[in-house]
C-alpha cells in the first residue's frame, strides 16, 4: 500500500494560503533586462532613414527591426515591406551582412565593450514583398527536340510560355502550364544559339550558327519578315532594345556574332542601322543598357561601351588578361520584364506602359538617387570586374577576385544588391554589387557550373551544370535549398521565369524539364 | 618477394631522411655528367644496352620538343564546324568531352533492354585447371603431397593482401604476373586511358577463378574511372566502372580492356 503523506500543518496551510493571495514578482522570471542600444536606420545610400531610437536588446529581432522601421515610416500594417538589415559595426570598417539572433553577444564579440551607450547603424534593404517558393519537383518532362538544348527563356509576361533554341536547328515555344509543345519554329539552317523574347512579349528573336536572326511572332509560331542576314560568322547572342527606348513602336534588336562585330537591326523592316565593329576578337556577350548604351564583351579581352543611336565607340574598358565570357547588368531584370511585374496590371496606353517600363529602370539602376547601371564582366582570366561606365568611365568599380578557374556565367539578382557567379571551380559565388566583395562561395556541384539564374524576389539562385543537376541555393545562408536531379546529361540553359512559378532547363539529353514547387 | 608498401609506410611514419632533398638535388645535377661517363666507357652488351635506352629517350624528348613547338604555334586553328551541339559559351572551347561522353552513352545504350547485359567479347575459351595451375612439386613433403598450385596465368591481387603462411598456402600467384593497371579503351570515342583495376568481377571459366583474380581474355574487371568526370545521375561522380579484357594478358604482358557501355 502507498504511503499516505501526513495532513499538512498549520504552517505550511498558512502559506499556502498566503501564496495563492499575494501578487508573485514576476521579474526574476523574465528575461534579465539585456539593456538596449541605439539605431540609426539607413538606406542602402547611407541617408538617415528615421530619426535615432532606442530598442531593447530583447526585442531586437530582425521581424521586431523592421517592423519597427515600418512604423517609424508612417506606412500602415497593410503596406510594410521586410527590410533585410547589416550591420555596420561602431568605430570600424566592418559590416555585417547576416542579422544574428544574439546582436548583443555579436556586438561584444566585435570589441563594442559598452553597446547601450553606442548608436548603431543599420543599413536597411528592402526586400521583395512577394516570396518566390524555391522549386522542388519536376513538373513536367517534355521531348521533342532531336538534339541538346542550347538556350532558353521564359516569357515577360508569366511562366507559362518558355522558348528553347536547339542543335537540331529549330527553337520551339512550350505550353509550360500543360507541358506541351505549342509551336516548332523551324527556319534556320544552323543550331539555333540564342532565343530572346522582346520586352513586350509579341516577338521572339532567334539567332544561329548559319549566321542569320529571325523574328517570330510567339503566338502563332510564325515568322515575322525574312532573315536578318549581314554577319560573316555566327551569332552568338542578342539583345532587344529597353521597352522604354522603344521610338514610336519600333523596336531595334542587337546582335553579336562571332565576326567580331555587333549589328543593330530595325526589327520592322530588317534593315542593319549601325554596323558596330571595332573588337578583334568573337563578340561573346551583348547588352543593351536603359540609358541607350549597349555593352559587348568580347574574346579579344575588352569589353565596349557603345552608343546605340550614334553607333559610335563611348568606352573601351580593358582589364581583363583573357576573354570576356559573359556580362551582366544590374537592370538586366528590369530590362527584361519591362512593364510586367508581381503586380501583374499591366497599363493601358502605350504610354502608361513606357512610364512604368521607365520607372522600373531606374528604381532598379538607382545608386545615390542618380542613374548609374552597374556592369559586370566575367571572364577567363578567373577575375571579374564592376563597371561603372556612365558615371566612372573606363574606370572598374572593384575587381573581384576568387573563382579558381575560369567564370563562365554572371547575374545580378532582380533587386541589384547581390552579384552571382558561376565558373569551371565547380562552384557559384556570391558578390555584394555595391563594392564588389565576396560574400559567400555555394559549394556542392561536382563539376563546372554553367549558368545561373535569380528567382525574381533575389532570394533564390538556381545553377545548372555539367553534372547533370540543377541545384536551388538560398542567396541569404548560402544553403542548398534544393537539389534538383533528373536530367541524364549536361544541363546547358536554365531560366527561373520572372513570375517566380517555374524553372525551366534544357541540354544535352534533349528534352525540356520545368520545375515547381 | 616485398609484402605491402613498406617503403611507403615506413616513409609516412618516421618522414624522409633529413637530408633527402638536397641528396636528390645533386643527384639530379650529376645525372648529365653520369650519363656522358656511361656513353664513353661502357664497353659490351651494357654499351648496347645502354645505347638503346638513351636512343629511345632521346626520340621521346624530341616528340616532346615538337608538341610544345605545335602548342606554341600562333596560327589559327583550322575553321571547323564542331560536330556536337553544344552552347554558344561552350563554343571555340577545346573541351575535354571524352569522359562526359562515356556517361551519356552508358545511358542511352541501358535504355535498350536486349543490349543490357550483352558484352564485347561474348564467347570465351574455356580454360581447365590444368592448364591454368602447376603443380608444386619442390621439397621433400611437396614432392609426397602436391596439393600446392601456381597460377600460371596473369592475377589481380587486392592491395590488402598478405600471403598466408607457407604451410597453409595453396594457391601461390607469383609476384611476376600480378598487374594493376589496365589499358582501357572506349569502344566509339576510340581512347585509350591507363586505369587502375578495382577487383576482378567475373572469370567466365570457373568461378574459382574470379577469387583468385585470374585476368584472361574475356574476364571482366572493375576500373577506377574517377579521373575520368563521369557523373552518376544524381549528381556525384562515379568511381568504379566495369570493363572486359580483349587480349590474351599472358602473351602480351600488358592488360587491354574496353569499357562496357
Amino acid at each position: 500500500m502507498a504511503t499516505v503523506l501526513p495532513p499538512p500543518s498549520k504552517r505550511q496551510k498558512r502559506e499556502e494560503i498566503e501564496r495563492t493571495q499575494t501578487q508573485q514578482d514576476v521579474a526574476p522570471l523574465l528575461a534579465t533586462d539585456l539593456g538596449s542600444f541605439k539605431a540609426n536606420f539607413v538606406d542602402s545610400d547611407g541617408n538617415q532613414m528615421a530619426d535615432v531610437v532606442e530598442i531593447n536588446f530583447a526585442d531586437a529581432t530582425e521581424k521586431n527591426v523592421s517592423a519597427l522601421l515600418n512604423t517609424l515610416l508612417g506606412r500602415d500594417p497593410e503596406d510594410f515591406t521586410p527590410y533585410r538589415f547589416r550591420i555596420h559595426i561602431p568605430g570600424k570598417d566592418t559590416i555585417i551582412d547576416q542579422y544574428p539572433t544574439d546582436l548583443l553577444g555579436l556586438l561584444q564579440k566585435h570589441g563594442v565593450t559598452n553597446p547601450f551607450e553606442t548608436t548603431i547603424t543599420l543599413s536597411a534593404e528592402p526586400q521583395a514583398v512577394f516570396k518566390v517558393h524555391a522549386v522542388s519537383r519536376l513538373a513536367h518532362r517534355i521531348p521533342g527536340h532531336g538534339q541538346p538544348i542550347l538556350t532558353c527563356q521564359f516569357s515577360p509576361i508569366s511562366s507559362s510560355r518558355l522558348a528553347t533554341g536547339s542543335g537540331d536547328n529549330t527553337a520551339r515555344i512550350w505550353d509550360t502550364d500543360s507541358g506541351t509543345p505549342k509551336h516548332t519554329l523551324k527556319g534556320h539552317t544552323g543550331w539555333v544559339l540564342g532565343v530572346s523574347w522582346s520586352p513586350d512579349a509579341t516577338r521572339l528573336a532567334t539567332c544561329s550558327m548559319d549566321k542569320t536572326v529571325r523574328i517570330w511572332d510567339p503566338e502563332t509560331g510564325k515568322p515575322i519578315g525574312q532573315a536578318f542576314n549581314g554577319h560573316a560568322k555566327w551569332v552568338l547572342g542578342l539583345a532587344w532594345e529597353p521597352y522604354h527606348l522603344w521610338r514610336d513602336g519600333t523596336p531595334r534588336l542587337v546582335s553579336a556574332s562571332k565576326d567580331g562585330t555587333c549589328r543593330i537591326w530595325i526589327v520592322n523592316t530588317g534593315r542593319t542601322e549601325h554596323v558596330l565593329s571595332g573588337h578583334k576578337g568573337s563578340v561573346s556577350c551583348v547588352r543593351w543598357g536603359g540609358t541607350g548604351l549597349i555593352y559587348t564583351g568580347s574574346h579579344d579581352k575588352s569589353v565596349r561601351v557603345w552608343d546605340a543611336v550614334k553607333g559610335t565607340l563611348v568606352h573601351n574598358l580593358t582589364a581583363h588578361g583573357h576573354w570576356v565570357n559573359h556580362i551582366a547588368l544590374s537592370s538586366d531584370h528590369a530590362l527584361r520584364t519591362a512593364y510586367f511585374d508581381h503586380t501583374r496590371d499591366i497599363p493601358e496606353t502605350e504610354e502608361g506602359k513606357r512610364a512604368k517600363a521607365k520607372e522600373r529602370f531606374e528604381k532598379a539602376a538607382k545608386i545615390q538617387g542618380k542613374v548609374a547601371e552597374r556592369l559586370i564582366s566575367a571572364s577567363d582570366d578567373f577575375t571579374m570586374y564592376l563597371w561603372d561606365p556612365a558615371n566612372n568611365g573606363t574606370k572598374p568599380v572593384a575587381r573581384l577576385l576568387g573563382h579558381q578557374n575560369k567564370v563562365n556565367h554572371v547575374q545580378f539578382s532582380p533587386d541589384g544588391t547581390l552579384i552571382a557567379s558561376a565558373g569551371w571551380d565547380n562552384s557559384t559565388k556570391l558578390w555584394n554589387a555595391r563594392d564588389g566583395k565576396f560574400l559567400k562561395s555555394l559549394r556542392g556541384h561536382v563539376a563546372p557550373v554553367y549558368q545561373c539564374s535569380w528567382s525574381a524576389d533575389s532570394r533564390l539562385l538556381v545553377t545548372g551544370s555539367k553534372d547533370c543537376t540543377l541545384k536551388v541555393w538560398n542567396a541569404r545562408t548560402g544553403n542548398l535549398a534544393m537539389d534538383l536531379p533528373g536530367h541524364e546529361d549536361e544541363v546547358y540553359a536554365v531560366d527561373w521565369a520572372a513570375d517566380g512559378q517555374m524553372v525551366g532547363s534544357g541540354g544535352k539529353d534533349k528534352a525540356v524539364r520545368t520545375w515547381r514547387n | 618477394m616485398p609484402q605491402n608498401e613498406y617503403i611507403e609506410r615506413h616513409r609516412k611514419l618516421h618522414g624522409r631522411r633529413l637530408d633527402h632533398e638536397e641528396r636528390a638535388r645533386k643527384k639530379a645535377a650529376r645525372e648529365g655528367h653520369k650519363q656522358s661517363e656511361n656513353a664513353q666507357n661502357l664497353r659490351g652488351l651494357r654499351a648496347k644496352l645502354y645505347a638503346k635506352q638513351r636512343h629511345a629517350q632521346k626520340i621521346q624528348m624530341r616528340k616532346q620538343i615538337k608538341q610544345h613547338e605545335e602548342r606554341n604555334v600562333k596560327g589559327k586553328p583550322a575553321e571547323k564546324e564542331p560536330s556536337d551541339p553544344v552552347p554558344a559559351y561552350l563554343l571555340d572551347r577545346a573541351n575535354p568531352t571524352s569522359a562526359k561522353a562515356l556517361s551519356s552513352q552508358i545511358k542511352s545504350k541501358r535504355a535498350e533492354k536486349a543490349a543490357r547485359f550483352s558484352v564485347p567479347i561474348p564467347k570465351v575459351r574455356g580454360i581447365s585447371e590444368e592448364e591454368l595451375f602447376k603443380v608444386v612439386k619442390t621439397g621433400k613433403k611437396m614432392q609426397k603431397k602436391g596439393w600446392k598450385r601456381v597460377v600460371t596465368k596473369p592475377t589481380f591481387v587486392g592491395p590488402d593482401f598478405t600471403r598466408r603462411p607457407v604451410k597453409y598456402e595453396r594457391f601461390i600467384r607469383p609476384m611476376g604476373l600480378r598487374y594493376k593497371k589496365a589499358n582501357v579503351t572506349h569502344p566509339t570515342l576510340n581512347v585509350t586511358v591507363q586505369l587502375p583495376i578495382l577487383s576482378v568481377k567475373k572469370n567466365p571459366s570457373n568461378p574459382l577463378y574470379t577469387q583468385l583474380g585470374v585476368l584472361t581474355k574475356g574476364t571482366i574487371i572493375e576500373v577506377n574511372v574517377s579521373d575520368l568526370g563521369i557523373v552518376t545521375a544524381s549528381g556525384k561522380i562515379a568511381w568504379g566502372r566495369y570493363a572486359q579484357i580483349t587480349n590474351n594478358p599472358e602473351n602480351d604482358g600488358c592488360i587491354n580492356a574496353v569499357l562496357l557501355v
